[in-house]
């Protein structure tokens, strides 16, 4: 569950790919005999492959391996695309010796073809990231710098951070990666205008948001909206589920790779709650082919055809975007998750991103990499980034900005995301980013299935428990 | 000008003829094939071999693994279950495709304008790309704001891709939508290499236009349908793109072919080995299928069908 973000479709601006395809129908005459056509086939596929290889090489970044070369950075679409644009662009204003090469890819996207680069030594300099499992893999692999050294060297670096979002750039008591944008806690976004149409109140408690269920059907409506295409946003009702009732430790164990740590029981009675909203009809019909990729879950909210969305706090800046009006015409309100009776987890633990976070190539050059440390010194979190971060709709991940959110016409939001990061007994990062890849992909499937109630939870809890080591 | 080439052609036949000693055309003519064969194809596929007996998660060293891959591939549900998928797929996807491009493509052999103004109608689809298509079908295909609400039919705002048991047949149906024109174009070629004379003479004995279908056209036809069906079966086990931007594979596991799986094996869950495994599998699948189709077809592949024409 990571920042993945607002990347309306929009077919004015993609304009598909013509006619790459071969078209072997042109070039084989209906006499030739199959071997013939069998060997035109491979040579003319050959040859694209080798034109598309080609282009391949060319479209792709310089080895950042080479010295002498400015560094290079690659992004994400989204929320946060024009603020780290207009960050990096002032810092290459003012460092025409020290400009950093900045591009950008889709979420899903970047995932892959990030560590596919990186393991091919072609990564860039500035590796964008979650901390958690992924990080963990790339150090062991050696290829990310240890930044415990600058960070020491550089304590004003350090000191700028909340100290508990910091944490998480580090493995085995060193950092690798240092903060880079906003909090992201998973946050329950409701409609205000549906709530008071049909006379309803935000949940409090887990029985409050099932007796919500059948009063907004009763009037139409659907419940929660939820893109379930995407896989990920369904993990945020395990996540904040499981810690609700069992608390933080069932995930620290589970991550932590304790041999049947699945078997919490929190985690079948999460997955029972889970299939019991999915029977009730808690969720917007077709919920399982709506990608939340393409901002379609967010925006049945505020279109008014369902209530409540279960999502990260990035959807915000995309909501301030693709609809304005609701943010200020009042009629997108937020609350925390709702508590579970009998339940051990603090009601205020939070679930979520903690930040997005810079790791720096342990391949780049030297130069490289000091005009990379230079930005992070100087560049990120100036208070023009800060500034631009929280007009968008986000909370910076530094210090000391109280007042600069209390002047934001996002006040409300801001002050109320800030507090639910700052005042966190816990803040356990997304699974699927915390876990290895391994079990996070095995993680996403399961879990699609038990909303689509294609397994049974024990049917879950086992197949993961037979992940753990993976 | 016809002079010139014709008399060119005739003196590169007998330089030709003088080199290889009438053995036909030079074994060096395969030889850039040849070599994009083995750099593409040969290289890679025995690499993966090798990597199907690893452990490596793309980042780190590559580790000897024994036969650890393999077990966990041969073990896993999931790919028994994409191995069913990708039948599934492949099967329906041929009886779809087959009766549809074969009757488009006798239609548009026509020499009437308008069929080929439909012709080239037809060929449209295959000028976008898999992903803009799948792109396409998926804003269509929304249940809230795809064609179904903005047309106001109720009917259409299925939940398309989100139904296991529907999502199967939407993915064959945009499949066919975007490949049945190119086996069409394969038939219309196919139809209008047989001579005008054998109908005529259907013609004269009397036969109507659904006996001339059947007596002449499809059996002339034999080898472009071999053609067709081998591309449109193998190729079933390359639909991947189309796919993963359309489904990424879901709901669950419905529509998480073999190589779909491969390719989240390989570069989701970052398991290299596994997903090796998978790719040879895969391999074995492929040519073992085309060997088959071949085989369906006869094997005296030089016999002439236009003997009398």
């Amino acid at each position: 569950m990571r920042q993945r973000i607002g990347l309306i479709v929009s077919h004015s601006s993609h304009h598909p790919t013509r006619g790459t395809s071969v078209d072997p129908g042109g070039t084989i005459g209906m006499h030739m005999n199959i071997g013939k056509l069998r060997t035109a086939a491979v040579a003319v596929t050959a040859a694209a492959l080798t034109v598309s290889l080609a282009a391949c090489g060319s479209a792709g970044p310089s080895n950042a391996g080479t010295s002498g070369e400015s560094p290079t950075m690659w992004g994400l679409t989204g929320g946060n695309q024009p603020v780290l644009q207009k960050s990096i662009d002032s810092w290459n204003k003012d460092h025409p010796d020290q400009a950093i090469k900045l591009d950008f890819f889709a979420n899903d996207a970047y995932k892959t073809k990030v560590r596919t680069a990186v393991g091919a030594g072609q990564g860039p300099t500035f590796i964008y990231g979650w901390g958690g499992g992924v990080l963990k893999s790339y150090v062991d692999a050696g290829q990310v710098a240890d930044l415990s050294g600058f960070l020491s060297q550089n304590p004003d670096v350090k000191d700028r951070y909340l100290p508990s979002i910091l944490k998480n750039g580090e493995i085995n008591g060193k950092t690798y990666a240092v903060p880079n944008n906003n909090v992201q806690p998973v946050v329950l976004y409701y409609n205000k205008e549906l709530f008071d149409k049909v006379g309803a109140q935000p949940p409090k408690t887990w029985d409050d948001l099932m007796a919500l269920v059948p009063k907004f059907k009763a009037a139409g409506i659907a419940p929660f909206s939820l893109g379930g295409q995407s896989k990920w946003p369904d993990l945020m009702w395990l996540e904040y589920l499981v810690e609700r009732i069992g608390g933080p430790e069932v995930f620290a164990n589970i991550a932590a790779n304790k041999p049947n740590a699945w078997s919490d029981p929190a985690v079948a009675q999460a997955l029972t709650k889970i299939q019991e909203l999915v029977d009730a009809g808690g969720f917007v019909n077709g919920f399982s082919s709506i990608a939340a990729d393409s901002s379609a879950d967010q925006a049945l909210v505020y279109t008014g055809k369902a209530a409540m969305i279960l999502q990260g706090g990035w959807i915000y800046q995309t909501i301030k975007k693709n609809a304005p009006d609701s943010i200020t015409g009042g009629k997108i309100s937020w609350t925390t998750f709702p508590t579970v009776s009998g339940g051990k987890g603090d009601p205020a633990n939070v679930v979520g991103n903690p930040s997005n976070f810079w790791s720096l190539s342990s391949k780049a050059s030297e130069s490289q990499t000091k005009a990379a440390e230079e930005y992070i010194k100087k560049g990120m979190f100036s208070d023009e980034n800060t500034q631009a971060l929280i007009d968008s709709g986000a909370v910076p991940v530094v210090k000391g900005i109280d007042s600069k959110l209390a002047a934001s016409p996002d006040k409300n939001f801001l002050t109320f995301l800030y507090g639910l990061a700052k005042n966190a007994p816990s803040f356990t990062l997304s699974w699927d980013q915390a876990l290895s890849p391994a079990q996070g992909d095995a993680m996403l499937a399961n879990l699609d299935q038990i909303f689509l109630k294609k397994i049974t939870p024990q049917q879950f809890v086992d197949t993961m428990n037979a992940t753990i080591g993976k | 000008m016809a002079l010139t080439t014709s008399s060119l052609r005739r003196a590169a036949r007998t330089t030709r003829t003088a080199k290889s000693g009438g053995a036909g055309p030079s074994g060096w003519l395969a030889a850039p094939a040849l070599v994009f064969f083995l750099v593409f194809a040969v290289v890679p596929l025995i690499g993966v071999v090798v990597l199907s007996f690893t452990r490596w998660d793309g980042l780190g060293e590559i580790k000897l693994d024994g036969l650890s891959s393999w077990a966990t591939v041969l073990t896993d549900p999931v790919t028994g279950n994409a191995l069913i998928v990708t039948a599934k797929i492949m099967f329906f996807s041929f009886i779809v495709q087959a009766p549809i491009s074969l009757l488009l493509g006798v239609f548009t052999a026509g020499g009437q304008k308008y069929r080929a103004a439909l012709a080239v109608l037809y060929f449209v689809p295959l000028l976008l790309s898999s992903a803009a298509v799948a792109i396409a079908f998926k804003a269509l295909l929304d249940p809230n704001f795809g064609m179904g609400p903005g047309l106001g039919i109720p009917a259409l705002a299925q939940d398309w891709l989100g139904d296991s048991d529907l999502v199967l047949f939407v993915v064959v149906f945009v499949i066919a939508w975007q490949f049945v024109p190119f086996h069409t174009l394969i038939y219309q070629g196919g139809v209008r290499q047989i001579p005008a004379s054998f109908y005529e003479a259907a013609q004269i004995d009397g036969a109507g236009r659904v006996k001339q279908f059947f007596h002449i056209t499809l059996p002339q036809l034999k080898y472009t349908i071999i053609t067709s069906s081998t591309l449109m079966v193998v190729g079933s086990l390359a639909y991947f793109d189309l796919i993963f931007v359309l489904t990424a594979g879901g709901p669950g596991y419905s529509t998480r072919l073999l190589p779909l799986h491969m390719y989240l094996t390989g570069f989701k869950a970052n398991d290299m080995g596994a997903a090796s495994a998978l790719g040879v599998i895969l391999v074995v699948i492929g040519l073992g299928l085309a060997l088959l189709l071949q085989r369906l077809g006869g094997t005296n592949r030089n016999a002439s069908q236009l003997e009398g024409a």
